[in-house]
């Protein structure tokens, strides 16, 4: 196997999953404790060093292995044990194809992209891989025992089940604008910047768009094209992840963490990392989807290679612009992160049927209508051409 | 032996066991849902390494992702635990069944090769989403249509099925 | 193509085998509808090599329609059983063979 596949796999593991992970228990307790006016968890400490408690996650892992591990009683064994491994390896595996940075050609080396697989068909490989993550939350209610389980499994995949659909339908705009599945593809496409006032020129209303208003620009992000199908796809998206406000199987409050109530130790540890992995894929595909993934706004790839070259030389450049854009890469997904653990402080628990009609009477219809405007609009601007 | 050649054999080998594991499994149906699910998972590889990718994903996200998960909710709902074969059926009627399905195989198998029409070349992005999606929607679009009419009765009859009586 | 195209077709030979074997011998209806399916993918298997040997992509298309019937027959064939165990509490077949002789 190629040393970059290696190389690229474990900047995948060490980062996204290893790094992420844990860092997001601390985000969560600290993010709620300020917007809810406390200080949050602060007590754990080494060498009474406590730092903001950052030492948080590591406690959590050492009290999660060290629990007892049972199973209960007339549980199937080998399907308890496989249903967090089940929960786990979609979320892991998720990360394969979404790119963290462009296209590099470094001068004696042949051109290689920071992105695990370059699949033709990226989109739908991560819609394949999020419906069978199904398995593991149905599997999990089943195999305890248990009725409240069973309700909270078979719960969440309804849910899931149902905003799987919607979740496609909401991204076929995106699709539909920048003409491809290729994540890498996606990504460069939206490097650009369009003029907002631009199809005052392409309707015909002037014919030479005057320059202050061309000196509008807005990058060719996927939220600034398809806002409704953004809100959509955001919403379907953690509903999906089962995450507060849709958090109705693992009601903490209802049904006694729903299908999780007969997992402890490490196996619930498989299954509360699992979610927050999920978190972080979420936060990776919106930013690689709807906000330019590695592109910096305004600073096109070649611009920024082609305006320090002079100055340092080819492969100094492109290593600067590789890490600037990776790191752009990483704090667009910090931010989505923040921006999902905000919308969970923020609203109350849905109620069951009010998620179901959410996603087939509101949602459904919503992404149809989108799906038909983007059409609509698309053979406008290719006809106006 | 190329490396796609080699996961073909071993998916195949997996394909085969999984099945054999649905339908031998008495015990516990659950089990054997499962079995089910890594045969779709086994042939939706198999689908890849013929080139057909976008049938895979749609394997993997039509049928393991969403049949088969129906498939554990109505076992889940209706709590089937566990089956037995039919005990009324004498040995030699099972052995009989045996070996007529051994040899109908085996000459099928037998007559297979020099009776397949040769291999031609395929273009660069055979069976990938573009290709298939402008034969679906060029060629065949009727078809396509149709399907869409199937799918309309097959919702409108799982609600009715499902429904309590009002009575 | 990496393999000769006889295996991939002995490959589909067997597994619908297999599904035969299923759908004749056990008695759980819910076994029985699996077994279907796997048949259903035998066939899929067949279609898409056939595809690849040919170039043609009719197989793909023709897998796409395979895929959607046997998922509206699934969701209508369980419908069936549920309505089935309501009423009789069971999902043997041999339960439910009132119109044999």
């Amino acid at each position: 196997m190629p040393i970059d596949v290696i190389i690229k796999v474990l900047f995948i593991i060490l980062v996204c999953v290893a790094a992420f992970a844990p860092v997001i228990t601390w985000v969560e307790r600290k993010q709620s404790a300020v917007m809810q006016d406390r200080i949050g968890a602060n007590r754990a400490n080494i060498g009474g060093l406590t730092i903001l408690g950052l030492f948080h996650p590591v406690a959590d892992v050492l009290k999660l292995i060290g629990k007892e591990d049972f199973v209960p009683d007339g549980a199937n064994r080998f399907l308890h044990a496989l249903a967090p491994i089940l929960a786990a390896i979609p979320a892991i595996i998720a990360f394969a194809v979404i790119p963290y940075g462009a296209t590099y050609q470094f001068p004696g080396f042949e051109p290689t992209t920071l992105v695990g697989a370059d699949l033709d068909w990226g989109l739908l490989y991560i819609f394949a891989i999020g419906s069978l993550a199904t398995y593991g939350s149905v599997l999990a209610g089943w195999a305890s025992n248990n009725n409240w389980s069973m309700l909270g499994s078979l719960r969440a995949s309804a849910q899931m089940i149902s905003y799987e659909v919607t979740m496609g339908l909401s991204v076929v705009g995106v699709f539909m604008v920048f003409q491809t599945l290729k994540l890498t593809d996606m990504a460069v496409a939206q490097d650009a910047t369009f003029r907002l006032f631009g199809f005052l020129e392409t309707f015909g209303v002037v014919q030479n768009l005057p320059g202050w208003l061309s000196w509008l620009q807005v990058p060719f992000w996927g939220v600034f094209v398809q806002p409704l199908g953004f809100v959509m796809f955001l919403t379907c998206i953690m509903a999906e992840n089962k995450r507060p406000p849709f958090d109705l199987p693992e009601g903490e409050s209802e049904i006694v963490a729903g299908y999780l109530v007969e997992y402890s130790g490490m196996r619930f540890g498989l299954f509360y990392m699992s979610e927050f992995i999920e978190v972080v894929v979420i936060a990776a595909l919106l930013a690689t989807v709807f906000f330019g993934g590695w592109s910096i706004p305004y600073l096109s790839k070649d611009s920024i290679i082609g305006g320090l070259t002079p100055m340092m030389g080819a492969t100094l450049a492109t290593a600067l612009c590789m890490i600037a854009h990776v790191a752009t890469f990483l704090l667009k997904v910090v931010i989505l992160i923040w921006l999902q653990m905000q919308i969970r402080w923020t609203l109350p628990r849905f109620r069951y049927d009010q998620v179901m009609d959410l996603c087939w009477k509101i949602i459904l219809p919503l992404s149809l209508v989108n799906i038909f405007v983007t059409g609509a609009l698309i053979l406008l601007v290719q006809g106006a051409k | 032996m190329s490396f796609a050649a080699a996961v073909f054999y071993v998916l195949a080998l997996l394909a085969v066991v999984s099945a054999l594991g649905m339908v031998l499994n008495v015990r516990n149906t659950i089990a054997g849902a499962m079995s089910l699910v890594v045969t779709m998972i086994a042939l939706a590889g198999i689908y890849v390494v013929l080139d057909a990718h976008l049938v895979a994903v749609l394997q993997i996200m039509v049928y393991a992702g969403a049949i088969l998960v129906l498939f554990l909710f109505v076992v889940m709902l209706l709590n089937l635990r566990s089956d037995e074969f039919s005990p009324s059926r004498s040995r030699l009627v099972k052995l009989a069944g045996v070996a007529l399905g051994v040899w109908a195989l085996g000459s099928f198998l037998a007559l297979l090769p020099g009776a397949l029409p040769k291999v031609v070349e395929i273009p660069a992005d055979f069976g990938s989403y573009r290709q298939v999606g402008l034969s679906l929607y060029r060629t065949y679009d009727v078809a396509f249509e149709v399907t869409s009419f199937i799918l309309l009765a097959a919702i409108v009859g799982a609600v009715v099925l499902a429904k309590r009586r009002l009575s | 193509m990496v393999i000769p195209l006889e295996h991939v077709i002995g490959l589909s030979a067997i597994l619908f085998a297999i599904g035969t074997i299923g759908a004749l011998t056990r008695r759980n209806l819910v076994v029985i509808l699996m077994s279907i399916e796997l048949m259903l993918n035998a066939v899929n298997l067949s279609f898409v090599a056939f595809a690849r040997a040919w170039g043609d992509t009719l197989g793909h298309v023709f897998v796409l329609m395979v895929i959607t019937v046997a998922a509206a027959e699934v969701a209508v064939g369980l419908g069936i059983v549920i309505s089935l165990f309501r009423n009789r509490d069971s999902v043997n077949v041999e339960d439910v063979s009132l119109l044999r002789w």
